[in-house]
């Protein structure tokens, strides 16, 4: 039988895995340029979204100083629940859109490994999110009028980043959906983003939870990402050290069980067939 | 399969060709037997696999708002290739499929299918496959296309040293393009040989004929029966 010689270096192994990479990060550089104006429309209903929220406070009868900690509560956690809700929605995408457009047979039968792959999406989810959570916050500022004096922007994205290697590794469970069930699976993300702000006080204090929620709350990412984040818009903190380590504990772990479920799923996914696509 | 060859795996829809091919692309794992490519192992060492082969197949497969460039250039990527590299690259290689230079940078969905499908032949070469796959790459395709898209699949056997695996159910490309044939049924290779060889085994003067002694059906029976067992290997 004839043979071709495989053997490859370390070191272009890595450079290929690299490229791989930016690779993902290109491509959906060029679908972001395609569908500026959907994803324009998407951005003033996530704007409108959270203003629907951050309007509570101008309803409370408080002092107005009281008034303006409220709202800046209430619009980190709209500004939160909407980053994590597109690190999900983009990561979700590594196989909901190929399938739809018929390219993840493609995709799939490459030498690239998953988790490459996978951090590609989820590099991209972060820059994106983080430019477009900018893009709300500014946006719901300046609607509203709130005073943010102290606020040390540097430390709450230096944060996001941060909480943001959890929120992938959880991010990439919720992208294994899809192979399994290529009808329902997407929507089960947007269940997996709710039940992690519902317990991590996202407009509210971790405190006013039941007890168990509370316990559930020290495990879940966005409960750091949310406390240092309005420590450092209200009261101007830098980076805690007690938010951080939690973060890079909890990201140190869901990276790896991440990946281990989405190849558990692509696992089952080959063995019935269900790398077809389906648009 | 010897290198350079040119095999054509025939049999009606639902015979197993494409199932054949996703195995042999990594798409699958199997429920028993084994697989090698060029003596590396499908399922045991799969990336070694990925870097040999590519396909086409009868869908082209694209992300419809992006351009043939960019398509080709998010394929290359997951091949180790970079920016200055498929820069130099894809006007070559679109340039060879006939594909026009002034729409290269037009969204693929703008673009015939027939186009399209040689953006997919594009995107398969310029990764430059040891074994190329083609899942009826002509399936569909009006018969000008056709032409051309086999044309070029002759090209890349005199001017490329790729293996190639035609899965068709196109009696005629198979007779035209392939070094030998296979016949798939029901997921059972009957034979595997130069069409010659076939039709003297079976001492017929046609690939239609040689079906209908290797199976006891037609082609016309085929079409109208209504087999659960089939759409296994669907």
């Amino acid at each position: 039988m004839a043979t071709v010689d495989t053997t490859f270096t370390r070191r272009k192994i890595l450079r290929d895995e690299l490229i791989g990479l930016y690779g993902v990060v290109e491509r959906n550089l060029y679908l972001t340029k395609r569908y500026f104006l959907w994803d324009l429309a998407f951005l003033l209903w996530t704007i409108a979204n959270t203003l629907t929220i951050v309007f509570i406070s101008r309803g409370v009868s408080l002092p107005p100083a009281a008034q303006n900690e409220l709202a800046t509560k209430l619009l980190v956690g709209g500004v939160i629940w909407a980053f994590l809700g597109i690190i999900f929605e983009i990561v979700t995408e590594t196989v909901a859109w190929e399938r739809w457009e018929g390219t993840i047979e493609y995709t799939f039968m490459a030498p690239v490994s998953r988790s490459v792959h996978l951090m590609g999406m989820g590099v991209y989810a972060v820059l994106y999110g983080l430019v477009r959570a900018a893009a709300i916050f500014v946006a719901v500022v300046a609607f509203i009028g709130i005073h943010l004096p102290l606020a040390n922007y540097s430390a709450a994205v230096a944060l996001l980043a941060i909480a943001s290697i959890s929120f992938i590794g959880v991010g990439m469970m919720t992208a294994v959906l899809p192979l399994i069930s290529p009808e329902k699976g997407t929507q089960l993300g947007f269940v997996a983003q709710g039940l992690m702000l519902v317990v991590s006080g996202v407009y509210y204090p971790v405190s006013v939870l039941p007890g168990w929620m509370q316990w559930v709350a020290k495990i879940s990412p966005a409960t750091y990402a949310l406390r240092g984040s309005r420590n450092a818009i209200l009261r101007g903190a830098g980076l805690a050290w007690s938010d951080v380590w939690p973060l890079l504990v909890i990201g140190v772990f869901s990276i790896p069980i991440g990946l281990m479920v989405f190849k558990a799923g692509e696992r089952y996914a080959k063995k019935h067939g269900k790398l077809k696509r389906s648009g | 399969m010897e290198r350079g060859e040119c095999v054509a795996i025939l049999g009606q829809n639902g015979s197993g060709k494409s199932t054949l091919v996703r195995l042999l692309s990594t798409l699958l794992l199997q429920d028993g037997g084994t697989a090698h490519v060029f003596g590396y192992d499908v399922f045991k060492e799969p990336r070694k696999v990925q870097r040999l082969v590519n396909r086409v197949s009868v869908e082209a497969s694209f992300f419809k708002k992006m351009s043939a460039a960019e398509n080709l250039a998010y394929a290359a990527r997951f091949y180790g290739m970079g920016p200055r590299e498929t820069h130099a690259k894809i006007p070559v290689i679109l340039e060879r499929v006939g594909f026009p230079a002034a729409r290269r940078g037009e969204p693929m969905e703008n673009l015939s299918r027939g186009m399209q499908q040689k953006v997919a032949l594009a995107r398969a070469l310029l990764t430059s496959p040891v074994l190329l796959l083609l899942d009826e790459p002509t399936t569909g395709l009006d018969p000008r296309s056709k032409q051309e898209v086999q044309t070029f699949i002759r090209e890349i056997r005199l001017q490329h040293d790729s293996t190639i695996l035609l899965c068709t159910h196109d009696m005629k490309e198979a007779e035209e393009l392939a070094d030998r044939i296979g016949l798939l049924d029901r997921g059972e290779l009957l034979f595997i040989e130069p069409v010659e060889d076939v039709k003297e085994r079976y001492g017929v003067e046609t690939l239609e004929e040689a079906f209908f002694a290797a199976t006891g059906r037609t082609f016309e029976d085929e079409k109208t029966e209504d087999d659960e067992e089939r759409e296994v290997f669907a």
